[in-house]
């Protein structure tokens, strides 16, 4: 039996695909689940299918701690982007003339021209005791001497917001202006108030937006060290920091292994929770 | 066309010119980013024809696995925690050092460390910087007579004003020191006690920082003290701030030294042993102890003669014999201890 020409021709235009695929998240997925059923004796590496380190998670309270504190930060961090950038994206999809909506579009994205890096070093001199803001709630004589700002959760999650915000307009935007002005006219003239417009047409056409910009801002924001450990100043410790000191002093792959296993489950029940409403062509 | 072949000549010409200017040797070397400057390597890239490419590391660990995935011969050098060397020992990747190039007579004889450097008698390694972790803090915020005591450091009196250094090995080294342990003395059954120190320490700090997340916390006031900081820490700060300084409290501090040497399998060991002598040498070593990451003592004295009197000063050069006096070692444990320890590290961060 031959194949057609257009299977083979659909073989061809998917292989990079999925060579890429098998290449850079099959191949190194089996290795690191391999790793982390592998174990450590002395400085050799020994592979097999021993639970060790996933015993370890269980057993030592800063691992475990690392993975509640990791979510609690994320969660955090998803739903004050979300309740900022949709405003956000209404404005600019609704209030903006039409000519303005780039710039508007433009100046919203501007922070991800700095380094990611550089930006965080900046959050934390703004937030430092002879930063910024404790300055000008001194002026204002809200506070009587400075507060601690940086080096927090609070830091760490500002940092984060930040970024993200960004992204979530530019999902929820792409995802409002799609939706045909119309539908809120019809509402408006079948009597639905302004809000009952907005909660039951607007919100539920939108939700597949929200819902991808939120699932992306988890992704990220789980599996990233720099910002929690540059304005968190390891006042608590999250998953891919605990990582790091695996790697960094130990070089525990194994355990680091188990760690990224355990990171790449969260991942896939917020994916499973989101399931319903992800619409990934909609970015 | 003229312009254009004009043009074509020129650039022709500037990359024959360039290409002749290329090093004839290029040498690969894993380090810390004080070897980094170029005021440092670019003498020995003159003196030899040679391009010294550098990376930088951070951590043993991540400086091993790199190694171990490497082919032989792709790195010439390797910077090292001085406490660390053995590892690299034990793991086969360090060549012996000819002996006798190494300058180690015009040491501070409490750095040559040949305990660490050679730890099967054959010398593997040499002592090229070394410092101190101890108290790092801004003169016009806290009363220096309580910096003397590592107790009062991270009293109640500056709770909320301290930094701890993010490497658990100087800092449990400084609160065993607190609590009377020596350094070479801690063992399982310490790390109760020395836990209990780092309890209190870890509740009064504002933060547990790295290299620039120190530097800033202090230059920006976030924080007043650095426990665990020392002269690595605002010599490059001195300048601007000259309020940010340094001590050793009457308990002591802890003596921090880097090693350097020569990887097993390197093609171009002469060179690499070239560049050993080079860095451990009286010039290279003025270099290094004042390079634009951060300062440090150099290991060999003679580096004296290369220095100003400025930098000397900064660097405490006449205070150095007293200094190496109260201080102590890094604790040096055996793997088993040093998961236990650094277990307790990460415990107490995430109090």
């Amino acid at each position: 039996m031959s194949l057609s020409r257009d299977t083979l021709r659909g073989w061809g235009f998917t292989a990079p695909a999925l060579i890429w695929t098998l290449a850079f998240f099959v191949v190194p997925f089996l290795v690191m689940a391999a790793m982390s059923l592998a174990t450590l004796e002395g400085r050799t590496l020994v592979w097999g299918l021993h639970a060790d380190n996933y015993r370890e998670l269980l057993e030592k309270r800063y691992l475990w701690r690392a993975v509640v504190v990791s979510l609690q930060i994320t969660l955090t961090v998803t739903a004050v982007s979300v309740a900022l950038a949709y405003p956000l994206a209404w404005i600019i999809a609704f209030r903006v003339p039409k000519r303005w909506q780039r710039l508007a579009l433009l100046l919203a994205i501007l922070p991800f021209w700095t380094s990611y890096v550089v930006r965080s070093y900046a959050w934390l001199t703004v937030l430092s005791k002879e930063g910024v803001v404790n300055q000008v709630l001194l002026s204002l004589h809200l506070i009587a001497e400075p507060i601690t700002l940086a080096n927090t959760r609070f830091a760490t999650v500002t940092g984060f917001v930040h970024f993200f915000t960004m992204l979530l307009t530019l999902t929820i935007f792409a995802n409002l202006i799609q939706l045909p002005p119309n539908y809120r006219r019809a509402a408006m003239d079948l009597g639905a108030s302004a809000f009952q417009t907005f909660r039951h047409v607007v919100l539920p056409l939108t939700l597949p937006g929200i819902v991808t910009g939120a699932f992306l801002t988890f992704v990220l924001c789980i599996g990233d060290y720099i910002t929690p450990q540059i304005l968190g100043g390891n006042t608590e410790l999250t998953v891919p920091q605990v990582i790091m000191v695996q790697l960094g002093r130990r070089a525990d792959f194994p355990l680091a292994a188990a760690l990224a296993i355990v990171l790449m489950g969260l991942v896939t029940l917020a994916y499973l929770a989101c399931a319903r409403w992800l619409r990934l062509d909609r970015i | 066309m003229k312009k254009l072949t004009k043009a074509l000549l020129a650039g022709t010409a500037l990359t024959a010119l360039t290409t002749g200017a290329q090093a004839a040797d290029e040498l690969n070397a894993l380090v810390w980013c004080d070897h980094t400057d170029p005021a440092l390597i670019q003498p020995f890239e003159a003196a030899h024809d040679v391009k010294v490419n550098l990376r930088e590391y951070e951590g043993t660990g991540a400086a091993l696995a790199l190694l171990e995935q490497s082919r032989p011969g792709d790195w010439d050098v390797l910077v090292i925690d001085g406490i660390d060397v053995f590892r690299a020992v034990e793991a086969g990747i360090l060549a012996p050092l000819p002996e006798e190039a190494l300058p180690e007579d015009d040491f501070f004889p409490q750095v040559v460390l040949k305990a660490n450097n050679a730890p099967d008698g054959t010398a593997y390694a040499v002592t090229e910087k070394f410092g101190y972790n101890t108290i790092s803090y801004n003169a016009d915020k806290v009363d220096e007579a309580d910096m003397q005591d590592l107790s009062t450091v991270w009293s109640d009196k500056y709770a909320g004003k301290i930094s701890i250094y993010d490497y658990y090995m100087p800092v449990m080294g400084l609160a065993a020191m607190a609590d009377g342990i020596a350094t070479a003395d801690i063992t399982a059954d310490s790390l109760e006690s020395i836990g209990k120190t780092l309890s209190t320490m870890r509740s009064h700090a504002i933060s547990v920082a790295d290299v620039v997340s120190a530097q800033t916390a202090l230059a920006t006031g976030e924080a007043d003290i650095v426990v665990g900081g020392g002269e690595w820490l605002t010599a490059v700060l001195q300048a601007e701030q000259p309020e940010l300084t340094w001590t050793i409290p009457d308990q002591g501090a802890v003596v921090w030294t880097q090693s350097i040497g020569v990887l097993a399998g390197s093609e171009k060991p002469d060179l690499a042993v070239e560049f050993v002598k080079y860095i451990t040498s009286p010039e290279g070593q003025a270099r290094l102890a004042t390079s634009s990451c951060f300062w440090g003592m150099p290991a060999n004295k003679l580096a004296a003669d290369h220095l100003t009197p400025e930098q000397k000063e900064i660097l405490r050069w006449d205070n150095q014999e007293d200094y190496l006096a109260k201080a102590q070692l890094y604790p040096a444990p055996d793997m088993d201890l040093d998961i236990e320890m650094q277990d307790l590290w990460l415990e107490t961060l995430s109090q």
